[in-house]
Parts: structure tokens; sequence; C-alpha cells
């Protein structure tokens, strides 16, 4: 009998050790994956009872979304309040344990939550010290949002603004705006209307861009060596592309002149010649380089940005096939079509500014823990590198002739030199409206700041409609000692 | 150190740790730790050397840990229930104290557990009574699909927590008497023309099972056993006249898990009773036999029985469409706690229970899945630390089985023993999606009146085991 008792405690053992096989299973090995599962609300439910960190702007104090707490003791949870309201609407997004989270806020979620790993919520469990997030400084400028919120007035349109040289974004506005602190109460009507308050225009919508596009062109010829700021093209109007007539705006006719004049004046006969030169696979290989092709690389939720390029009729991005002399001009057919969103063309400019380096675009500068120690700062970080040097130096001396004398002059400031280029696409079914363009960078000798505007629907020229809001955004984020 | 006083100082620690655990709960309820910490810890450990007191009085020479390793487990149980909801820890308590007045009481009218055994037809009888009460109209009802509970006025009471203890003592006293006349192994071996039909029946039999039904490998393997077992029962000429009983007991067992409808405490009792036949026989065809019977069976219920079939389809994949949120919802959140808990858990008092809006996220929290919350509070560790309480308890009383002197000790001891660590097998195995999860308690620790009173009067029938053993051994200058 003892012999078959011992075996039996065997036996017990062994169910016993099976138990705790399977208790590691669930508690180390799957537990990521069951955290992660979809139909866990654990981690949302915890998340709520953590207060998520502050996002503050630029100068860090303005508080662009906070924590508020309710009820006390274990029930205490935390939802968000958004002190700026709508102004900072788009680049912060919001979080809500129904809705989800948009914006920064889910795209620096972990930090806002304060996620730690298994090591560190053990040192913390000894300090008992309660979970918090930490605070998020973004490269946000309040001064320069309110310019461009002013100078939008209302008007459906998207601003971006970012330091050629550190890629840092200081200002993302799109119009019209939503305020994030009326989502939970309003987010059924705001899917509904119309006008599309939830899409951020600067990263999610794109547009034709127009004569803006003529940069790109010129990098691609220039940098290649198809062109030179002194080659002289005939400008006349019109002019046989791919076997159809194209003319100047207006109409007018400029005879033979150089590249620059061309640009200055916004030439489209010039550039659309320009670009049946250097061919479809140059410009789409210097497109590349700008970040065309592919999502933005900026600290924003991939389902918020869409990439800019060449679309066809049927909407797929073509990279071969197009009318490249329509395209080179910012246009195009239905074998493919240019578009691009502000944010890109923001880069464009930053790119040229910062003599052909494209740093990423970065709407975090900093994240801080809640004792205020600096816990991990976004440093520079160079994308591509999209021409030599020289070249950017010959765009900007060209794109500067554009704002002293030529179709941008509305975005010249007093004492500081402005290269930018205007571009007015026509739009709507019966091309009654504009969709006006202005992008540039300033000062000129050395460039702080690059600013793309839109305004889609518009009734004017991108250099009246556009280039005002561009100055008074520069004015606003180089005045006053800030630049 | 005598006996005694080891078991003494042994509850000390365990009051340390319950005084600790509400404590730690307490702190993260309220900001002032109270010293009502002091009061529950110092009433438990009142409450314990009471029971202490008694042992020393009535069980001089009985093993010295079994006691405080179930009041380790006891505390642990009211620690976490006080932490689901004080109030349910308050009934616990009281629930405890009765459990120790019968566990008193036990010992008190059990002088000697063999007299068990001159009443082992009627305590069968009461058992098998106690099984069907809850298919009776009017006590007894459904709970989950299972016939578990019966309800007399406000008491809810699970005949199946007693009638375990009493089927173990009616399968102890039968196998003592029967164990080795159960079948006469032939002293020879048998001539090859007959060998050759002993093993050819079942082998073509297995193979027309195969062809005819259509089987898969699991049911082709488990035809297979059972045939062979039954070859190897039928070579050693099984008495009838002491088979007869015992196949009674087994179809018993079978119907049971077609009356109450649980494969949980089926296979409690299948266990136990095999286990038994196990130690008393030691015939592994026996065991053949016996199991691949209630695994048939099982598979029989969970085709044809629909709650058996919705826990098994809930086992095998809890996180399917339409079957998380329902069904699978209690297993499924079980899991997502245990994952919670990680290596080292939440720390007591702060495991996820309470949704925001109110209600629970945890479905029977208290009872079926107190093992989860102990591992999203305390972790895989201290997970660990409760099978090794449990290891350890089961260690204690199979070392009381190996000590008796006779059989039906021996027999007593390894069935109480049995039991109970299959329960916990069975519970624990649930929550962790090793087995289909069943309602059963898991012993000394979750919530429930019958399950806490039961488990203390299997506690003191093994202590009463392990006095008469080791006042025994020490008579004949054994080592203890």
């Amino acid at each position: 009998m003892n012999r078959q008792i011992v075996q039996l405690f065997g036996l017990f053992t062994l169910l016993f050790a099976i138990l705790l096989a399977f208790t590691s299973r669930w508690t180390v090995f799957e537990a990521s994956s069951l955290e992660n599962n979809p139909d866990n609300r654990r981690p949302l439910i915890e998340e709520q009872k953590i207060p998520r960190g502050v996002i503050y702007a630029s100068d860090g104090r303005t508080k662009l979304a906070r924590s508020v707490g309710h009820g006390r003791g274990e029930n205490r949870i935390y939802t968000r309040t958004y002190p700026t309201g709508s102004t900072f609407g788009h680049p912060v997004g919001f979080s809500y344990i129904r809705n989800g989270r948009r914006g920064l806020e889910q795209s620096r979620n972990d930090d806002l939550a304060g996620k730690e790993d298994e090591f560190s919520s053990i040192l913390s469990g000894l300090e008992s010290r309660s979970r918090e997030g930490n605070d998020v400084v973004t490269n946000l400028d309040v001064r320069g949002t309110q310019a461009a919120v002013a100078g939008l007035a209302g008007r459906t349109g998207a601003v971006v603004a970012m330091e050629p040289k550190t890629g840092k974004v200081r200002v993302m506005v799109s119009e019209p705006e939503y305020d994030p602190n009326l989502i939970p109460s309003d987010i059924g009507q705001l899917n509904r209307d119309p006008r599309q308050p939830l899409l951020n225009r600067t990263t999610q919508e794109l547009y034709p861009p127009g004569s803006t596009f003529k940069v790109v062109t010129a990098t691609a010829a220039l940098d290649s060596g198809k062109l030179t700021p002194d080659t002289v093209i005939d400008g006349s109007s019109p002019k046989t592309i791919s076997g159809v007539p194209l003319e100047n705006a207006g109409g007018e006719s400029f005879g033979p002149i150089s590249a620059t004049d061309a640009l200055t004046n916004s030439v489209n006969t010039y550039w659309a010649q320009v670009g049946e030169r250097i061919g479809r696979e140059t410009l789409v290989e210097y497109m590349k380089r700008y970040g065309f092709y592919a999502d933005p690389k900026l600290d924003y939720p991939d389902t918020q940005k869409i990439p800019s390029g060449i679309i066809n009729g049927d909407g797929d991005y073509v990279t071969d096939g197009f009318d490249v002399g329509r395209v080179a001009i910012g246009q195009g057919g239905l074998e493919g079509e240019v578009r691009a969103g502000p944010l890109q063309m923001a880069e464009v400019a930053a790119a040229v500014g910062n003599r052909g380096r494209l740093m990423k675009p970065q709407l975090t500068d900093r994240i801080v823990q809640k004792d205020g120690r600096v816990k991990e700062r976004i440093q520079p970080d160079l994308q591509s590198v999209v021409m030599k040097p020289e070249t950017a130096d010959e765009l900007a001396n060209m794109m500067s002739r554009v704002v002293e004398e030529g179709t941008g002059t509305a975005a010249a400031l007093a004492g500081i030199r402005v290269a930018g280029k205007t571009g007015t696409a026509e739009t709507g079914p019966n091309r009654e409206f504009t969709q006006a363009w202005f992008i540039c960078f300033a000062p000129v000798e050395n460039p702080q700041m690059a600013v793309a505007v839109t305004i889609p629907n518009a009734s004017g020229q991108g250099g009246t409609v556009a280039a005002p809001i561009a100055k008074s955004v520069l004015e606003a984020l180089l005045g006053g000692g800030a630049g | 150190m005598s006996a005694r006083m080891r078991e003494l100082f042994g509850l000390l620690p365990v009051s340390l740790l319950v005084a600790v655990g509400f404590a730690a709960v307490l702190s993260t309820r309220s900001t002032d730790v109270s010293n009502a910490t002091l009061t529950y810890g110092a009433f438990f450990l009142g409450l314990c050397v009471v029971g202490h007191l008694f042992i020393r009085a009535r069980l001089p020479d009985a093993d010295p840990y079994m006691f405080p390793l179930a009041a380790v487990l006891a505390g642990i149980g009211l620690v976490l229930i006080y932490r689901i909801d004080p109030e349910l820890a308050r009934e616990q308590a009281q629930w405890f104290v009765v459990g120790l007045a019968l566990f008193c009481l036990t010992i008190l009218l059990v002088d000697d557990h063999h007299v068990l055994e001159r009443y082992r037809y009627t305590i069968a009888a009461v058992s098998i009574g106690l099984l069907v009460l809850p298919r009776l109209p009017g006590i007894g009802g459904q709970v989950n699909g299972a016939f578990l509970a019966i309800k007399v006025g406000p008491i809810q009471f699970q005949p199946a927590e007693f009638a375990k203890l009493g089927i173990i003592i009616f399968l102890a006293s039968y196998l003592r008497e029967t164990g080795d006349i159960l079948v006469r192994p032939r002293l020879r071996p048998l001539p090859y023309q007959r060998q050759l039909i002993l093993w050819g029946t079942p082998a073509l039999l297995t193979l027309l099972g195969i062809a005819v039904f259509d089987l898969r490998p699991a049911g082709s393997v488990l035809l297979a056993v059972f045939l062979f077992s039954l070859a190897a029962v039928i070579r050693d000429r099984p008495s009838p006249k002491h088979f007869g009983p015992l196949l009674l007991v087994w179809g018993l067992a079978m119907l049971m898990l077609i009356v109450i409808r649980d494969l949980g405490s089926s296979l409690m009792f299948f266990g136990g009773f095999l286990a038994l036949l196990w130690v008393a026989t030691a015939r592994l065809s026996l065991i053949g036999v016996g199991a691949t019977m209630f695994f048939g069976g099982a598979f029989y219920l969970s085709q044809n029985v629909p709650h058996v079939e919705e826990r098994v389809d809930v086992w095998l994949d809890p996180f399917a469409r339409g079957v998380v949120d329902k069904e699978g919802y209690q297993l499924a959140q079980s899991l997502f706690a245990q994952a919670d808990g990680g290596l080292f858990g939440q720390g007591f008092g702060q495991a996820l229970l309470e949704l925001p809006g109110g209600g629970t996220i945890l479905p029977a929290a208290h009872t079926d899945l107190i093992y989860a919350v102990l591992t999203n509070e305390a972790g895989l560790f201290g997970a660990a630390g409760l099978i090794g309480v449990y290891l350890l308890l089961v260690y204690r009383g199979l070392r009381t089985a190996l000590s008796a002197a006779d059989g039906f000790s021996k027999l007593l001891a390894t069935g109480l023993t049995a039991v109970l660590a299959i329960q916990v097998f069975v519970i624990v195995g649930g929550v962790t999606r090793v087995i289909p999860l069943t309602g059963v308690t898991l012993p000394l620790v979750s919530y429930g009146g019958s399950s806490i009173v039961a488990n203390m009067v299997l506690l003191a029938l093994l202590l009463i085991v392990s006095d008469h053993a080791r006042s025994e051994a020490q008579r004949r200058g054994g080592v203890v």
C-alpha cells in the first residue's frame, strides 16, 4: 500500500506543477498578448485611474491638455480637459474612454499615461508611489498659432510652420477646428458635419499644390544639372505639352526668359518644358527625397497621416505614366495628378531653407516627469538629404525674388528677407474656385522658420489670399525677439 | 520541542500573515491603518489557539503541521474575501467559527475513527441521498446548469461537500475489506493460446470500433485502453461477490455525473475513488477501466448536455467571437486578471475588481475565481506560495497515511487527502484553463459555508487518524 501512496504523492505533485505551469503561462509568457486583447477592458479602466500628464505649448506654461480628478479613494478617476479649446484641437487631439484617442494624446499615450516596464513598476511599488503620467512639452507656439487662426479667419484651410534646422513644428492649424472638450457630447454631430471639422487638413488631406510644386521641379532640374538659374527657355503661351496646349496664368506670354524670372513670375509653359526635360523618373526620385509617397515622419498617429504623391483617376499612387509636364507645374490628368498635404509643402520649404537637408518634423520637444526631471529630450533628426547645398542656395535666391518682385510680394517683411513661392490651382467642377497656396522660409540668410499656407475653395490668387497669412505667422514667430 | 509546541509556534506566523494581509488591504482602502488590523489578527489567533488547545487535549500526538497549514489557507481566504467585500468576509468568519466548532465536535465524538467502519453503509446511503438532494423539487435547483446546491430557508448549502467525506469513509472501509480479494491474480501464466485470445479480442474489437464508429485518435486510444484494461481485469478473475458493491458505487458515480451534471465535482469523486482503488489493489487494469469510463462519460455529456457542452467550448476557445462577452466572459476575465498580476502582482488590495460605473469585472470573484484574484494581487509568486501550502498539506496527509498501521486508516487518510488535492486541481485547473471551468470551491480559501465547514471536518478526521498512527508508533518505540 505504501508504495502506491508514494506514487499518488508523485501524481499530485505533477498535477500541481501543471497548475503552476499554466499560471506562469498567463501571468508571464502570454501576459502581453492578453493585455493587448481587444476584449480586455482592464487597461482602459486602469488608465482612467491614472492622472495623465499635462500637454504644454512650447513656452512650457500654457496648458493644452490636463487631467481633472473626480471622486475619491479607490474610485477616483480622471478625465481630460483642454483649456485652450479648439485652438490646439488638431495637434493635441483628445483622449476619452468611450471615444478613444487622437492626435498627440494617441501618439504620446505611453508617455502621458506613464507606462512602465515590469521592473520599474516593482520599484514604484516598493516606493509606494502611485503611477502617474509624464508631461509632454510640445513645440507648438501660442502666438504663431493664434496668428494662423486669425489669418484664416474662419475660412477652411491649413497652416503649418516648422523650423528648417530642427524640424520642430511650431504651428499646426487646420480650419474648421473642433473643441476637444465637446467630443464626448458632440462626437456624432462632428462626424456628420459636412465641413469635416475632425479632419486634420495638415496631414490627413491632400490638395493640388499648384505652382508651389515648381519648387520641387526646380530642385530636381537644378540638382541633376539639367538647369541653371540662368537657363533660357521660351516662355510663350500657349505651348503644346503632351499634345495639348498649355497656357500661362491669364494667357500672358513671356518669350525666352531665365529660370529665375520664370519662377518669379510663375511661368507655367517654362516649367512644363523643364519637367519634360528632367523626365518622370528624376522628378519622382526628388519627390521621394522630399518625403512624398510616404506618411510624414511626424510624431502623430499613423491613422491621421496620408502620403502626398502623384495619384491617378482611380485614387492609386503612381510613379510612371503621368503627364510629366503638367505634374511639374503642380497639375496633372487622369493618368496622374500631383496632390500634396500642407505639412508636406512646409517640409519642401524647410528643406530648401536648411540647405537641402530635410529634418524630421516633430511636435514634441521633451517629456518631463512629475518631479521636473526631463525624461527624454527629442533631438533634431535628419530625415533625408534632398539636394546639394549649392542647389539649395540657388533655389533660395530664386525664391527670394518671388517675394521681392514676383507673385509673393504680400509676404514681404520689413527688415527680413523672405523666400517663398505662390500657388493657385483651379478647383471646383467649373473651375470657379482656387486652391490658394503660399510656402516660404525666412530669413533667407539664416532661415529660422518655414511656413506653408493653403486655402481650398478660395476666390483669389495664392499671392493675395495665402501669402498675407504666412506673413503674419512669420511676424508672430520671428518678431518680438523670439526668432 | 513537542509536536504541540511546534503547532502553536506554527500558528504565530499565520496570525501575523493574516494581520499583515488585512493591513495591506485596509491601507489601500483608507489612509489610516487603524488598529482594526491587529484586532483581526488577534481574533484569528484566538480562534486558532482554541482549536490548538482542543487538539492538545484530545489528540496530543496528531501531526503538528496540518492545523497551521489549514489556518494559513483560511487566513488567506479571509483576507482575499475581505478585499472583495468586507460583508462577505464577516459571514465567512462566522462560517469559520462554525467550522471550528464542528471540527471540535468531530474530534469530541469520533474518539476512534474505526468506529466509522461500523456505520459505513449508513454513511454511504446518507451521502448518496445528499448528492441527490439538489435534484429534488422545492429545495434543489440548477445553478449555471449544475445541480449542486440546495436552499432551505435563507441558508444555501452544497451537499456534495459533505457527501465527499461520506463516500471516502465508505470506500476506505469497503476497500480495506475487499481490496485483496477483489481479484485473484493467477500465479502461473496462461497458456499461449489463451493469451492470444485474451489480448487478441480487445485488439480486434478496437480495430472494429475504429472502423465502425470512425473514431478520432483520442477516441481510439480511449477505446483501446478500456478494452485492454477490461481484458486484464478478466484475466485476474474478478470475484463477482466482492465486485458487486464496487460496481454499484461505480455505477452510482457515473450516474452522479449525469445526475448532478457537473464535471468538476464528478471528477473530484471519481478521482478520489480511483486513488483509493489504486492504493488498495495496485491494479493498473482497474484504474484503466475506471478512468476510460469516466472520460467516455464526460465526453458523452459534453456532446449531449447543453451546459456541459458550453463549458467545454468555452474551455477550448474563451476568446471566440460571440463567446468572450457571454459564456466565455468569466474565463476570459480570469485570464485577463492573471495576466494583470504578472510575476509579483499588483499588491494586496490593488487589483481591479470593480468597474468604474459599478458592478464587478470578475464574476464570482469570491468563490470560483478566488485563485485569479490572488494571482492578480500577489502575482505568480503568490500563486506558487498558495499551491505550495496545498502541496505541503497533501504531503502531511499522505505522510499520515504512510505512518498509519492498519488498512482502514491508510485508506481513509489517503482518500481524504486525495479529494482535497483533486478539488484544488479541479478549480485551479479550471481557472487557469487546464480543464473546463466548473463551480467547485477552492478548499478552505473560497467563500462558502458548506465548503469551509466540510473541509474543517475533513481536517479533523485526518488529525484523528494521525493521532492514532503516531501514538501507536510511539508506543512501539518507532520514530515519529
